[in-house]
C-alpha cells in the first residue's frame, strides 16, 4: 500500500493562508488504512484548523469531503460542486490525489495535506515499514523474497557493506540491515547459493531513472 | 597482464606490504596534503587517498592523487558507489589514469547520512563488486560498462577491494570476499583489526576458500590516541570490533603516555598479522595522526621499503 503522513498543522495553515472556503478532501482508500487521510483525519484536521484559525481571529469555511478513490476521476467527480466552490483544496490523499484532483480542475488551487512517505507494509498497529521501491524489475527470486533495493539504505546487490553489525544497518541501529534477513532466509531455505553468485549491475532504466514511467496495455483500451 | 604499479611489484615479489592513507583536507589547501605526505614518502609502498571519507565534503581523491605523483609518492585512488553513476566513475578513471594513478581501490561508500551533507540525494548505482567488474572489464576487455570498446589507452588499474571481517554476518564475509575476487579486486585492505583472534578465524576460512591464492590481503591497522578514541571506536563506530582489553589497555594507560601505547599496540597488532597464514601485508591508517607512521614502520621492522625498478617484474613477466 502507499503509506502517507499527514503534514504538520502549521504548514497546512501557512498553505491555506488567505483563503475564505477550503475544502478537506480525504481518500478511502491507502491513507485511510494508514491513518493519515480517510474520512476520520478529515474531521480531525477541519477541527483543529477551525481552532487554529479562530484562535488567529480569522473566519475561515473549512469544509469536508471524503471519496472512495482520490486517484480516479469518476470518484473525485462525485464532489466536483464542492471541488470547485472552495478558494482552496487540501487533498488528504497520496501525492497521486492531489494530482488528479490538479488535472480534473483545471482552475482550483489543490495543496497536498499530507507527505506521500513510501511503498509499505503495516508491520503491527501504528507502525509501517517500506518494502518497495518500485524499481520496475522486480529481483526478489534472488533474494528470498526480501528486497535490497528499497530495504537496502545503499540498494547493494551483492550482499552486506561492512557496516552490518548485530543484524542492524550502519544508519541506524533500529533499522534492520536487509541483507542480514537475506542471509538468514536463505539459510533457512538452503539457498545461499543464490547470494554467492555475482549480481550485474542494475538496469535502472524500469526505474524512475528512465523518465516518467507508463504502462499501456492495448488489450484493455476501449 | 602488465605489472604497472609499485605496490604490485612489491606484492608480487614476495614482500611483505605496506601502504599508508591520507584524508585529504575539508577545503582546497594543497599544503595540507605536502605536511601530510612528507611522513609518508618512501616509508610505504602506496598511499591510499580516501574519497570523501564518511560522506563529508574533502578534497577529491584523484586531485591528491596527481599532487602525491607530482611528489614522488604512489597513490591508492579510492572510488566509492555513493556519489557517482556509472557515467561519471567512468569518466573519472579515465582521468586519473591519465594523470599517472595506477592503484584503484573499489568502494560502496559510507552512507551520506553520517557526513556533513546528510540530506544529499545518494546514488549507489553501482555497488562495490559491480564496480570492480567494471574496472577490470575497461582493463581487461577495454570496454565501457555498457559494451562499447574504448578507441585508444583503457586505464590498466591495478585493482583492490576492502574488506571487513568484524561485519554481520560473520559467516558470509569470506563469501563476499570470494566475490570480490571473482569480480577483479587482486588485492585487499581490510577494515582496522584490533581483534586479531577474529581476524585469524577470518583468515583461516579465506585459506580454505584459496583466496589468499587468488588476492594479496593487507590487514588495516592503526594507532589510537587515547583512550576516549578507544572507548570511540569500539561504541560508536559501524562494523568495528575493539576488544575490552583494548580499550582497558588504553584506560589504563597515562594521559602522558597514551599515543606511546597507542603506537605500542598497533605495533604488537602488526607482529602478529605477520604470523597469520594468507596476510601479505599491513594498510596503516593513520588518518590526522600521519606522523606516528615512521615511528609504527620502524617498531615493526617494516623499513626500509624495498626499492623494485619497474623492468624487472615488466621482464619477467
Amino acid at each position: 500500500m502507499i503509506v502517507g503522513e499527514q503534514k504538520p498543522l502549521q504548514e497546512i495553515k501557512d498553505m491555506i493562508a488567505g483563503a475564505e472556503k477550503v475544502l478537506l478532501l480525504g481518500c478511502g482508500t491507502c491513507v485511510t488504512i494508514c491513518f493519515a487521510g480517510g474520512e476520520k483525519e478529515v474531521g480531525i484536521l477541519a477541527s483543529a484548523l477551525r481552532l487554529a484559525t479562530r484562535l488567529d481571529g480569522k473566519e475561515v469555511d473549512i469544509r469536508e469531503a471524503t471519496v472512495q478513490r482520490q486517484c480516479e476521476w469518476e470518484y473525485v467527480d462525485e464532489v466536483a460542486d464542492q471541488i470547485q466552490e472552495a478558494d482552496i483544496v487540501v487533498s488528504l490523499a497520496c501525492g497521486i490525489g492531489v494530482q488528479t484532483v490538479a488535472e480534473r480542475f483545471p482552475d482550483v488551487w489543490v495543496v497536498p495535506g499530507l507527505n506521500t512517505s513510501f511503498l509499505g507494509q503495516p508491520v503491527e498497529q501504528g507502525v509501517w515499514s517500506e518494502r518497495c521501491a518500485a524499481c520496475g524489475n522486480c529481483l526478489l527470486m534472488y533474494t528470498g523474497g526480501i528486497c535490497p533495493i528499497a530495504r537496502c539504505s545503499k540498494s547493494l546487490l551483492n550482499g552486506p557493506c561492512g557496516g552490518s553489525q548485530n543484524g542492524k544497518c550502519e544508519i541506524n541501529p533500529e533499522v534492520d540491515c536487509a541483507w542480514q534477513l537475506i542471509y538468514d532466509r536463505l539459510s533457512r531455505l538452503g539457498r545461499l547459493d543464490l547470494i554467492t553468485e555475482n549480481m550485474p549491475a542494475k538496469d535502472w532504466s524500469t526505474s524512475r531513472d528512465g523518465g516518467p514511467r507508463k504502462i499501456v496495455r492495448e488489450d484493455l483500451r476501449i | 597482464m602488465t605489472t604497472v604499479s609499485n605496490l604490485q611489484r612489491v606484492l608480487t615479489k614476495g614482500h611483505f606490504a605496506v601502504t599508508g592513507e591520507i584524508g585529504p583536507p575539508q577545503s582546497a589547501d594543497a599544503s595540507v596534503i605536502t605536511r601530510k605526505a612528507a611522513y609518508l614518502k618512501g616509508n610505504v609502498d602506496a598511499v591510499n587517498i580516501t574519497d570523501c571519507q564518511t560522506a563529508v565534503v574533502r578534497m577529491s581523491s584523484i586531485s591528491v592523487g596527481k599532487m602525491l605523483i607530482d611528489l614522488g609518492i604512489e597513490p591508492v585512488i579510492q572510488m566509492t558507489c555513493r556519489d557517482r553513476n556509472r557515467i561519471a566513475i567512468q569518466s573519472d578513471l579515465l582521468g586519473a589514469w591519465a594523470l599517472g594513478a595506477r592503484n584503484l581501490l573499489c568502494l560502496t561508500g559510507d552512507h551520506q547520512s553520517f557526513g556533513n551533507h546528510p540530506t544529499a540525494k545518494n546514488v549507489f548505482d553501482l555497488d562495490s563488486i559491480q564496480l570492480l567488474d567494471m574496472v577490470r572489464r575497461m582493463r581487461d576487455d577495454k570496454v565501457f560498462m555498457c559494451g562499447e570498446e574504448i578507441k585508444g589507452t583503457e586505464p590498466r588499474f591495478f585493482i583492490g577491494a576492502a574488506s571487513n571481517p568484524f561485519a554481520d554476518p560473520f559467516d558470509f564475509r569470506p563469501l563476499r570476499l570470494a566475490k570480490k575476487v571473482k569480480a577483479g579486486a587482486q588485492f585487499i585492505q581490510t577494515q582496522l583489526i584490533y581483534n586479531v583472534p577474529k581476524f585469524s578465524e577470518f583468515m583461516r576460512r579465506v585459506c580454505d576458500l584459496g583466496l589468499h591464492e587468488k588476492v594479496y590481503i593487507l590487514g588495516g591497522v592503526g594507532p589510537i590516541k587515547s583512550a576516549g578514541a578507544a572507548r570511540y571506536m569500539a561504541t560508536k563506530v559501524p562494523g568495528m570490533d575493539v576488544p575490552a582489553e583494548v580499550v582497558d589497555r588504553m584506560v589504563k594507560t597515562p594521559k602522558e603516555r597514551a599515543r606511546e601505547e597507542g603506537i605500542q599496540i598497533c605495533v604488537e597488532i602488526i607482529q602478529q598479522l605477520r604470523e597469520i597464514p594468507g596476510v601479505a601485508g599491513v594498510h596503516v591508517m593513520a588518518i590526522e595522526w600521519e606522523e606516528a607512521v615512521p615511528e609504527i614502520l620502524t617498531q615493526a621492522g617494516l623499513l626500509p621499503r624495498p626499492v623494485i625498478p619497474p623492468e624487472i617484474t615488466t621482464a619477467e613477466q
